[in-house]
């Protein structure tokens, strides 16, 4: 399916992204291009072939359920764009 | 002594020829004088590397030296560390001052190392010309018209102008070999799991890979040794032993056998090119190793499977970045969506955005099979045809890319055309392999660099490898007219 200027609006819906109506008509442009391209996997037979989401296939290790690692509140805080009372101040959006 | 390589550096420290701080100084001074020009570097930390440099030679004094103790240093500002903004070439990240360090910094520093500063890189490592930072393009010290390749360009461009004598960079599908060999420096990307992913800015998680750059294979093997091991806080990272990559080096290579994929060298490649890595071939011959032809049938595959997964785990690692917790905010928020959607938008810059807006189509209900699942599929034949080719080689040999460098604004318009300059480099992260890029001669005054894949862990065996050939030739001693030794 081609992307469209309409499809382009709900992926970046999607994706928390706002796009310009001046650039979505190149945006969806460049997207088709990099489809097109990727669809050269449509050529190949992977009847039968697993999917792999690890590089060398190994089972996730699981670590005794300690902590091991220092609070870090305050360091996380000071970096915040606004923090107050010990939490993230994020703007007023809930009237 | 920014002719010298890392490991020549060492033995000056231990020599008493100069002091750290000599040494730091020395870099120091370079990147103010010729960095206007390069942009290699986003942040120097001066005030932090001269004070490294003393402790390191009070501990050398005192006979309590490390693997890196006073050697300067450049981390690629992917990763984190402790009071030093990491910004990752990203607006959205200008204002953030880590508040831990990564593994791979800690462990360096851990073994004396200096911190120079933090070098410039595409924006959260996407791209393959170093354009896409938010803080400017990084010029290649070869051609100051030219890109320095991507991601890690930074981090290569000043070590091809020796502004730094060693780096570190990241490797997602080719972002430390690509731009090394287009400014004639060694890269290498370790066995994915080899070295620790904790504490850096995550792209494409089940891909990218910290790894070394310098003058030499035999500087990487010096930093791999620093960088290498198990970290329990990456639950990736693999328990498994750091070899001897130092005392590797110099064994003898007679006998071992080279494949040479028939797909990296087809039809279509500019003949200096494939003239080049032929050439290095050959010397390797000469040195006992024996050639054979291989296929990696599927291999033609890797850029269509690469650019669906990685922007797949993209979109999901940077969906972190909403204006809430850190990062760029924008002014003034209408509501909750408002907040999320103009703050991502100001603050990721367009390649970031086009590669967001691919993976969560590619993950999106109706087009995950014929995408992402796809894509997951053709990885593993990649990976197939990789081990029945070790089966038969221990190593295997390429062109690292398939020009040199390109002219800045060249491609910037065309994210398909850009793609391709990682195409030799992406099959390996796919399957996770380990893989080196060193200097291989020139096409018209420009680097160009061959690429030694390993099998899994077998990292010492491709530094030996490269070790010998730059033993036979000097390549990888050629310096640019910009910035090297006047």
């Amino acid at each position: 399916m081609a992307i469209d200027s309409k499809v382009v609006a709900q992926v970046a819906h999607l994706a928390r992204l706002k796009v310009d109506t001046a650039d979505s008509e190149d945006l969806s442009s460049r997207l088709n291009d990099i489809l097109a391209m990727v669809d050269e996997l449509q050529q190949a037979d992977v009847a039968d072939v697993a999917p792999m989401a690890h590089p060398l296939d190994v089972t996730q290790p699981l670590r005794e359920d300690v902590v091991s690692e220092p609070n870090i509140r305050d360091k996380a805080l000071e970096i915040a764009p606004a923090a107050e009372e010990g939490c993230f101040l994020v703007p007023r959006v809930i009237e | 002594m920014h002719d010298k390589t890392l490991t020549e550096l060492k033995a000056g420290l231990a020599n008493g020829e100069y002091s750290s701080r000599e040494l730091t100084e020395h870099f120091l001074a370079r990147i103010k004088q010729f960095d206007g020009e390069l942009n290699s570097f986003i942040t120097v930390t001066e005030e932090q590397a001269l004070a490294q440099a003393d402790a390191a030679d009070q501990a050398i004094a005192a006979g309590q030296a490390g693997l890196l103790t006073g050697l300067p240093i450049a981390h690629k500002d992917i990763f984190c560390t402790e009071g030093v903004r990491t910004s990752c070439g990203s607006k959205m990240l200008d204002s953030f001052i880590a508040p831990y360090t990564a593994t791979v910094v800690e462990k360096m520093a851990a073994e004396g190392a200096v911190m120079l500063g933090k070098t410039n890189m595409d924006e959260f490592a996407m791209g393959s010309s170093n354009e896409t930072s938010w803080y400017g393009a990084v010029k290649n010290p070869w051609d100051l018209e030219r890109v320095p390749g991507g991601s890690s360009g930074g981090a290569a461009a000043c070590l091809g102008a020796r502004l730094a004598p060693a780096a570190t960079g990241t490797d997602t599908g080719g972002s430390i070999r690509q731009p090394a060999a287009l400014n004639n420096v060694t890269g290498l990307k370790p066995t994915y799991g080899r070295v620790s992913r904790w504490g850096m800015i995550a792209f494409a998680s089940s891909l990218d890979q910290a790894g070394p750059m310098g003058q030499s294979a035999e500087d990487c093997a010096l930093m791999l040794q620093a960088m290498a091991g198990h970290d329990h806080r990456d639950s990736t990272s693999l328990n498994e032993k750091v070899d001897d990559y130092l005392g590797a080096l110099n064994e003898d290579i007679s006998g071992l056998t080279i494949g040479i994929p028939e797909e990296f060298f087809p039809a279509t490649l500019d003949g200096a090119i494939a003239d080049n890595s032929r050439a290095a071939i050959r010397e390797l011959e000469k040195l006992g190793a024996k050639v054979v032809s291989v296929s990696l049938p599927s291999i033609k595959l890797s850029v269509p499977a690469y650019y669906v997964i990685a922007p797949a785990e993209a979109s999901s690692n940077l969906s972190r970045f909403d204006g809430v917790r850190f990062g760029h905010r924008c002014d003034d928020p209408q509501d909750l969506e408002d907040l999320y959607k103009r703050s991502r938008s100001e603050g990721f810059g367009d390649e970031v955005k086009r590669r967001i807006l691919v993976g969560t189509y590619a993950l999106s209900a109706g087009y995950y099979d014929a995408y992402y699942r796809r894509a997951q599929q053709v990885r593993r034949l990649i990976r197939d045809d990789f081990a029945r080719a070790f089966e038969k080689v221990d190593v295997l040999m390429g062109p690292t890319a398939p020009e040199t460098a390109f002219k800045l604004g060249a491609k910037k318009d065309d994210p398909v055309s850009m793609y391709m300059a990682d195409v030799f480099t992406i099959g390996v992260n796919l399957a996770g392999l380990p893989a080196l890029s060193m200097p291989t001669g020139f096409i018209n005054g420009l680097p160009t660099g061959t690429q030694v894949i390993g099998n899994y862990f077998r990292e010492g065996q491709i530094l030996n490898v490269a070790h010998k050939y730059q033993q036979a030739t000097d390549w990888h001693r050629q310096l640019p007219a910009f910035g090297g030794e006047q």
